[in-house]
Order: C-alpha cells, then structure tokens, then sequence
C-alpha cells in the first residue's frame, strides 16, 4: 500500500515538474519515502478537510527545493487540486519553486534558503509547549544544509530548551549542487555531531517504507527528554537510474530522450505526462 | 527609552500571555522584574540573533507576539536574511526591538553602532519602522506595535528621561509631531538626536533665526502628503540622524520630496559616508562626527546663510 503510493507519488513529481518546466528533481525523489511515512504511515497528526486545524502536527520542508514532494503529497490529501499542482513555477501560480507559507494550505513555513526551518520549527515547539499542545513538529533537513552555521544554533537552542516535541528527519543523500558533502565540507560524523549537541539519534534506512513507519511512530510514542533525530539514509534521484547519486541531476531537467527513460522507468504513460 | 520600552512591554505582557519577550543574551538588570514575575514569557536564545529572530517568527505563526530585542546592529546586519524572509516575506506578527540606536554604544564603537539599520531595514516590504525619540513616544509606539498585526521594529536609543513633548500634545503613530515652531527653516529629525536638534534650534534662535523642529518617529510607512505639507512654508529643510546620509532619514525626505515634485532645498546631517569616528560617552561620540547641538547648529548655519 505504501509502496504503491510511493510509487505514485514518484511520478506525480516528474509530471508536476514537466508541466512547471522546473524543480530540483532529484532532491524530491530522495524523500519520497520519508514524506509517504509521515503523511501516510499513519505518524503525522492532520485533518484531511481542515489544514488549518489548530491541532494539527506540522512538517517544515526545511530543505525548500525538495517542494515538488511536498506539492505532490498535499495534493494527494487533497490540500490542492491537481490543475494548481500542474500550474508549478508558472505564472500566476502560488507554487513556486520554493514553498511559501500562507499561499498553500499545508505550507508550515517559507523555506528555500537553507538554515531556516529548524530556528521556525523550534519556535513551533515552543509555543507548542506553552500552549500545552500535544502536537508535534517535523523537520525535513538536507545533509548539505548542516553546513550552515544557523542549523547548530537550532540544534543548541532545540536541546536547551528540551523539545521532546521536535523531530527532524534528516535526508542524507551524501550528495549537494557541487558534488559529495565530504569532498566539499565535511559533515562526519554527523551522529557524534547531533549526540554531542544534546539530541536523541537513530539511523534508519531512508527508503525502506517498514523500517521508516517502524522508527517514526518508536519516535512518536517515545518517552526521551530532548528533541530527536532520525538520521535517513537516502539516495538523491532515488527512482530513476540515471539520475541516482550524479551531482548534476541537482537541477536539470531531462531532454527529450532522457524523459523517455524517466517515463519508461518510472511506467508514466504519454496522457499522463500531458494531464 | 528603553526602561521606557521595557515598562511598557511587561504592562502589556502582564494582561496578554500571549506575549513573548525573548532576548539575545542581553538586559541583565533591566529584564529583572519581566523574569521574575512573568518567567513562562521570557526566553534568553543566547548568543543566536538570527535563530532568536526566525524562532520568534515561528511562535507568531502559532499566534504568539514575540518582542525579540537585542542590540540593533546584530539584528540589522547579522540577522537581516532572518527578518527578510522569516518575519517579513510570511508577513508574521514579530516585533523586532534594536537597542543602541545611532552611537549609543560610544565606547564600543562601530560594531555596535546602529548607523546604517535604517538604511537596510526600510526596503523590505511589510515591515513597520518606529524610531522614538522621547518616553512619551516610546510608551505609544510600544503600544501602536502591539496592536499592530504584522511586523514591525523598533529602533531604541538610550535612556534620555526629559520629555519633550507638551503635556497636553499627543503622539500619533503614522504622523509627524511638531515639536517646536519656527518660520524661517525646517528640521526634521528621528530618535534621540531630537534633543540635539531641540538644543540646536536654540542656538539658532540667539542668532536671530527661528527653526521649525518636527520629530519623524514613524518612520516606515512614511506619511509623505503630511511632510509635503509640513515642509511646503519653509525654503530650507535639514533632516538630522543618527545614522548615515545614505538611505535614512534624509533618503526617505528626498525621495518622498522628488516623487512628488517638490525641489526644495534639503539638507541633510548625518554621517556622510562614513562609520562613526571616535570612542566615548554617545555624546563625546556626537561631538566628533559634528552631530551634537553645536555641530548641528554649526552645519545648518552654514546652509542657512
């Protein structure tokens, strides 16, 4: 079941971003399976017909080029229709290559320069906190991102003030725009590095529906002091082979006979394509 | 201004727990009684002003009202991506609350000079600019910024107790106050170097020449029809600040005079161009940049004749 809406989900992304002309690919196949367990794995708390419900968990896509699995996903719960989802990056269009809240329902936060989105959701937390909500709040975080200084002031912040309503997901693709993380600034050991900021760690296969399911519903029943992180091993561009692990499928768009393999690969017929 | 500041917030934080202090490592003493009494409203993010910043805007998009307030030069400079596009671009309800407006921090200098905020912070869309010069107008614009359902900031001085401002005068968000009359130039000035002004028009004054002083407390959105009107029986206007010529308070005259066909004589005092020379008290400091009462008086003399 949630393979198939995985699978889905897979080709949405490349339809929405032929029809946007744009959209870091490559970036979104890496957490398909992250975003299908929390929307569908039955982990994040929301209300199909009431995006704004006051209860509600919220995810912030911190790593904001990623917004094509975002866009697709709040289609999927029906947040959006699928004419707004196919009017990406065009004019007239609320979704923009980067999300932007306030313009999408389901949009948390505006997100696309890095190093944001865990300072907001700490501030979610907090204020979860003082309302005595027992919502919780979801970072997805790029690897490359936990370059900038800003994420380990969160990571301190999140720590002093004890957010055990906060977890992020961490999509470690080893991979950003210029090439491998480690040839261009070291990010391990990236478990030591969170352990030592004061956070709770795990590691979890990033594309292994059972095992994510598995680890974020252990996290959200999970008694620990402290806010958390899942560290997921991911692989960019995951879904279709061409793409998988090449730097320069960062953000490019298939030509025409690299978008025949990518409908071949991914079963996307020619009217689905021109929906 | 900011005891003034800080009194008004806790009256305010008291009858509304909505409201949120949070601070960069800063207010030691003066954040005494708002830790003690309302300790569930009180955050020290330490020394993090851009994750202070965008942490608050994540609080104002759960409906809180966060005053986030440190030293102006950290959050003009250091966090302005952080204003820019978590408080501004989401439009959230934050008050962003600079300490040390201009050169208060004489003695520290240009890292803590808040000379160039205003310059910076004015073109990002949405965000309200409030510079007071007096307690009467901090305790009102404290209050306008609460009211007010977006983002604003707030550009503090130090703790100058004198009021300049007539008992029965009032302070009107969105307006320009007239402070003093006069009908033979115009000054227009914003933050505490009103008083420098104030002191200055009084020189003019023994040497037979009458100056007209308003104080532009709201700085953004600027109420453009009000200054043309102001300005319009006067041949000469100053603008006096704290704070570069580029881009401040006489930027903002100058394009709000041209945009509307205006082309009279504008003169403008402040730093030209220049970071704050000098170390001292803030006035020692004033007094080296020419921007004390004498200086001023000295420069619009020379314009005047």
């Amino acid at each position: 079941m949630l393979e198939q809406i995985a699978k889905e989900i897979r080709k949405e992304i490349m339809i929405t971003a032929y029809h946007g002309k744009s959209g870091h690919l490559a970036s979104a196949l890496s957490a398909v399976e992250i975003m299908t367990a929390l929307y569908f794995g039955d982990v994040l708390k929301y209300d199909a017909s009431n995006p704004n419900w006051s209860e509600r968990d919220k995810l912030i896509v911190s790593k904001g080029h990623a917004s094509l699995v975002l866009y697709c996903i709040l289609n999927r719960i029906g947040y959006l229709t699928k004419e707004a989802l196919y009017t990406f990056c065009q004019p007239g269009s609320v979704l923009g290559g980067e999300p932007k809240y306030g313009d999408v329902p389901g949009v948390e936060a505006t997100t696309g320069s890095l190093g944001h989105g865990l300072s907001f959701a700490v501030g979610i937390a907090i204020a979860n906190q003082l309302d005595q909500k027992d919502s919780r709040v979801y970072v997805l975080l790029g690897d490359g991102e936990c370059q900038e200084g800003s994420v380990w002031e969160a990571a301190l912040s999140a720590a002093h003030h004890a957010l055990d309503n906060l977890t992020v997901i961490l999509d470690r693709n080893q991979l950003q725009a210029m090439g491998d993380t480690e040839d261009i600034l070291g990010l391990e050991s990236l478990k030591e590095k969170w352990q030592g900021f004061g956070w709770d760690v795990t590691s979890v296969d990033g594309h292994d529906l059972n095992a994510l399911v598995q680890t974020l519903q252990a996290d959200r029943s999970s008694k620990k002091k402290g806010p958390r992180i899942i560290l997921a091993d991911t692989i960019k561009g995951k879904g279709i082979s061409f793409m998988e692990q090449v730097p320069i499928w960062h953000y490019r768009m298939p030509n025409e006979s690299e978008l025949a393999l990518v409908k071949a690969e991914l079963g996307i017929t020619e009217k689905e394509l021109l929906a | 201004m900011r005891n003034t500041y800080l009194k008004e917030l806790y009256a305010i934080a008291k009858e509304d727990k909505n409201v949120l202090s949070l601070v960069s490592d800063n207010g030691m003493i003066v954040y005494d009684e708002f830790r003690r009494e309302l300790p569930e409203q009180y955050f020290n993010f330490g020394i993090s002003e851009g994750h202070m910043v965008t942490a608050a805007a994540g609080m104002a998009s759960c409906g809180k009202i966060p005053f986030a307030y440190t030293i102006g030069s950290f959050l003009a400079y250091r966090a302005y991506e952080f204003i820019r596009l978590d408080v501004c671009l989401q439009k959230l309800n934050v008050k962003i609350v600079g300490i040390g407006a201009g050169v208060t921090y004489g003695y520290l200098g240009p890292t803590h000079h808040s000379t160039e905020d205003i310059a910076v912070l004015r073109c990002i869309p949405n965000l309200t600019l409030l510079s007071p010069a007096t307690p009467k107008e901090t305790k009102r614009l404290v209050h306008f910024a609460y009211e007010l359902n977006g983002p604003v900031y707030i550009r503090l001085g130090n703790n100058l107790p004198k009021e300049l401002y007539q008992p029965e005068q009032e302070v009107v968000p969105g307006k320009i106050s007239r402070l003093r009359e006069g009908d033979d130039l115009a000054v227009f000035a914003t933050g505490e170097i009103v008083y420098q002004v104030m002191e200055a028009a009084q020189l003019l004054h023994q040497q037979g020449i009458e100056a007209a002083v308003f104080s532009v407390h709201t700085l953004k959105p600027l109420n453009e029809m009000e200054l043309l009107k102001l300005a319009k029986p006067f041949r000469l206007l100053c603008s006096v600040e704290e704070h570069s010529i580029i881009g401040g308070l006489g930027g903002l005259i100058a394009e709000a005079l041209t945009a509307n066909g205006c082309c009279k004589r504008l003169v403008r005092i402040g730093l030209r161009d220049c970071f704050a020379h000098g170390y001292g008290t803030p006035s020692q400091v004033l007094t080296t940049n020419q921007l004390d009462a004498a200086g001023i008086y000295a420069q619009i003399l020379a314009e005047y004749k």
